[in-house]
């Protein structure tokens, strides 16, 4: 679809950069010592500090990926804010405090307290480092793609405006400001989502279309508009053959068939077709429907879609309704979800077909509709392992993540670790119920952009408004902010502190600490920038997913064995980080995920059996812990 | 070095993970009893899952009860938090 920039949208995010970035210069003259760059002076309140918690993990995948998943799949995008949250079960109940009470400024001074060992300094600071890029790249891709239809400025420009205002915020005060713009970017998130929320409780369910939006238009295999008197069909060759379409030709419009997509049920929609073709000069052509493919008179764009086709009892419209109403109801109404395919007709013409299946609400509210999870609904053992594998290393990486831990560091004792981790669960739990309303609210908002799923959530604050879209439009933007700082933070101390000062033994004062740290923020800051913009073509929302396993893999299982098995070495523990990420990260890219979206080659010639490296490769990282510390154990107790 | 918190902590960790080990497998080997519909019209899957957030606030919620600083064990430990 085609936006406009919104001015409002731009003054909205504009005054939102201005107070973060006023707060940081102000907060800047406060933090001039390596406590205070690092870890805040170890003086954030635990209020603040939970807050800020969900500012730093709710990221733009979160809310812009979770909803869009909702709004085009239903039930499954929720599995993810349901592994996401129990993440911080283990987080609370078993890394918290041990890791508060252990570290200083980084997970790997946490690691490394018994030990003094420069092997585990080295191997976590790496992990940090390959973590926080798997993590950056989605965010800052992102962050480009975002401002496009949001601001109108180009992805470079997206990119580089984030990461000079990122950069801007961790220089200036470290960890200090990065704590401050999180928990503003938390408390607007979540609390503009809960107004989002009741206002789409309260708007309630209908079957009238909404102006503006792509009509639902299903035939039966034998009516007039395919069958009848007069009405030309072109033959199903070519690129066409054994597809699921009937192409009838439009007398008006010749060159430009009405295209109908047969359905499950054997009738048939008609879809929205559009066309880009290149004359043998080179000029490419945009069409949409038919006609050239713009807002000005006489042309078209891609009609926003979602809606829904039945209620309940053949009512109309339901009126406001409760919390457990709208999916009771939603159950047992039709809903009309849009699926593309794109169809290359010759080395000039491709068209995107994008077509209405009339989906049960039962259906699309129970988990297995996206490709991720249809292993759930397959009847192969080893998809149904996928799955198992995904959910597992959601609930093992959260714990592990490098810009969450280093949070811990920021509060004063285990007892304020462990009441943020108690606000961080509570708002971030809160959120994660709303993404369900959100993401079901906007399937049937008829706002919803057939072409890109990400814009799911702002689009259903437009359909409010102008302004409540506006201020979404700018808190997305904020919630890349947050993110990303925390990120950077995490990447410059692993570089700085645990890489240049404890690995390499440089001999620094305070000074000179703070600012190896702030140089290391700004060579992360360009390097996110330089693969921001180099990455814009790929779909990298699935590298979120890749981080989390990798952080599942290499870091979990030493953090764990540190704190409850006496016979833990420095070299398992080494070993450990290490086989754990480069197994994750070999199986991840030998993965049928990364043949078909990363070098686009068949998914079936995969050599590993299933996507998720996390099922294997968390329990060998381990096994591998458990093995080295056995073989060296004797070795210590005799040296010592 | 265990603390009593830490078997606190492992008590309840242990009690959400079977919770979350249950939805997982459930989902995974047994999909139609997700889309029974056994309170409010509303089916398990959404039940459940709604149940995994709610209850993690409430296992935490007793966490914070049982650690509270009048539990005996805790004294030593904030000492040598307040380093």
């Amino acid at each position: 679809m085609i936006y406009e920039a919104s001015a409002t949208a731009i003054a909205v995010f504009a005054f939102f950069v201005a107070v973060v970035l006023g707060l940081s210069f102000y907060l800047g003259r406060k933090a001039k010592s390596a406590k205070g760059y690092y870890a805040a002076h170890g003086g954030v309140h635990w209020f603040v500090n939970g807050i800020a918690f969900a500012g730093d993990y709710l990221s733009a995948a979160s809310f812009l990926g979770i909803c869009g998943m909702i709004a085009f799949y239903g039930y499954d995008g929720f599995l993810y804010s349901i592994g996401y949250l129990a993440g911080w079960i283990v987080a609370l109940f078993v890394i918290a405090e041990p890791i508060k009470r252990l570290g200083k400024f980084t997970f790997a001074d946490a690691l490394d307290s018994k030990f003094n060992s420069r092997g585990i300094k080295m191997a976590a600071a790496i992990s940090t480092l390959v973590i926080s890029i798997f993590y950056l790249i989605p965010q800052m891709v992102g962050a480009g793609a975002l401002v496009k239809p949001l601001l109108g400025f180009s992805h470079q420009a997206g990119v580089l405006l984030v990461g000079v205002i990122v950069i801007l915020i961790v220089v200036t005060a470290g960890m200090v400001s990065t704590t401050w713009v999180q928990f503003i970017k938390g408390s607007l998130l979540v609390v503009f989502c809960a107004i989002l929320t009741v206002a789409i409780l309260n708007r309630g369910l209908t079957t009238q279309p909404r102006a503006g939006s792509a009509p639902v238009e299903i035939v039966s295999a034998d009516d007039p508009v395919l069958t009848g008197d007069g009405v030309k069909v072109l033959p199903a060759d070519g690129p066409w053959k054994d597809k699921p379409y009937i192409r009838v030709i439009d007398p008006a419009n010749p060159l430009h068939p009405v295209v109908w997509r047969k359905l499950p049920d054997g009738r048939y929609a008609r879809a929205q077709v559009a066309r880009t073709t290149t004359d043998p000069t080179g000029n490419v052509m945009q069409y949409v429907n038919g006609k050239v493919r713009g807002k000005g008179e006489g042309e078209q764009d891609l009609l926003p879609v979602g809606s829904v086709i039945s209620l309940p009892e053949g009512k109309q419209t339901t009126g406001s309704v409760g919390p457990l109403e709208f999916f009771a109801t939603l159950e047992d109404s039709t809903i009309a979800l849009w699926r593309s395919e794109k169809i290359v007709e010759s080395p000039r013409v491709t068209s995107t077909l994008y077509y209405p299946i009339p989906t049960k609400g039962s259906d699309a509210l129970t988990p297995g509709s996206h490709p991720t999870f249809a292993g759930v609904r397959s009847d192969s053992f080893i998809q149904k392992l996928d799955f198992i594998s995904l959910m597992l290393a959601l609930f093992c990486g959260t714990a592990s993540l490098p810009h969450i831990l280093i949070r811990y560091y920021t509060v004063k004792d285990q007892a304020s670790a462990r009441k943020s981790t108690v606000v961080g669960i509570a708002s971030i739990g809160f959120f994660y119920v709303l993404t369900l309303y959100l993401g079901l609210g906007a399937m049937v908002s008829g706002m919803l952009d057939p072409t890109d799923t990400n814009m799911s959530a702002p689009l259903l604050a437009k359909s409010f408004g102008e302004l409540p879209f506006a201020i979404i439009s700018a808190i997305a933007f904020t919630t890349v902010l947050g993110t990303v700082s925390g990120l950077i933070m995490a990447a410059s101390g692993a570089v700085a502190h645990d890489i240049m000062e404890n690995f390499l033994k440089m001999k620094w004062d305070d000074h000179a600490k703070v600012r190896a740290g702030k140089m290391a923020a700004v060579v992360v800051g360009v390097i996110a920038m330089g693969l921001g913009i180099a990455f814009e073509k790929l779909n990298v929302s699935f590298l979120v997913g890749w981080a989390f396993n990798i952080a599942a893999s290499a870091n979990l299982p030493s953090i764990i064995m540190l704190l409850f098995w006496k016979k833990t070495t420095k070299q398992g523990i080494t070993w450990s980080i290490i086989v754990g990420m480069v197994s994750s990260l070999a199986w991840i890219l030998l993965s049928s995920q990364a043949y078909k979206d990363v070098y686009g080659l068949p998914p079936e010639d995969a050599v590993v059996p299933f996507s998720q490296p996390g099922l294997v490769t968390i329990p060998l990282a381990f096994l591998v812990l458990v093995v080295v510390s056995l073989m060296t154990n004797k070795q210590q107790a005799v040296t010592r | 070095m265990i603390s009593r918190n830490s078997r606190y902590g492992l008590v309840l960790f242990t009690i959400y993970l079977v919770l979350y080990g249950g939805f997982v497998l459930l989902s995974a080997f047994a999909p139609q009893k997700m889309a029974e519909r056994p309170f409010g019209g509303v089916n398990l899957a959404i039940l459940y899952g709604m149940g995994l957030i709610f209850g993690a606030l409430f296992l935490a919620a007793i966490y914070m009860y049982l650690c509270r600083p009048t539990g005996g064990v805790e004294k030593p430990i904030n000492k040598e938090a307040g380093r």
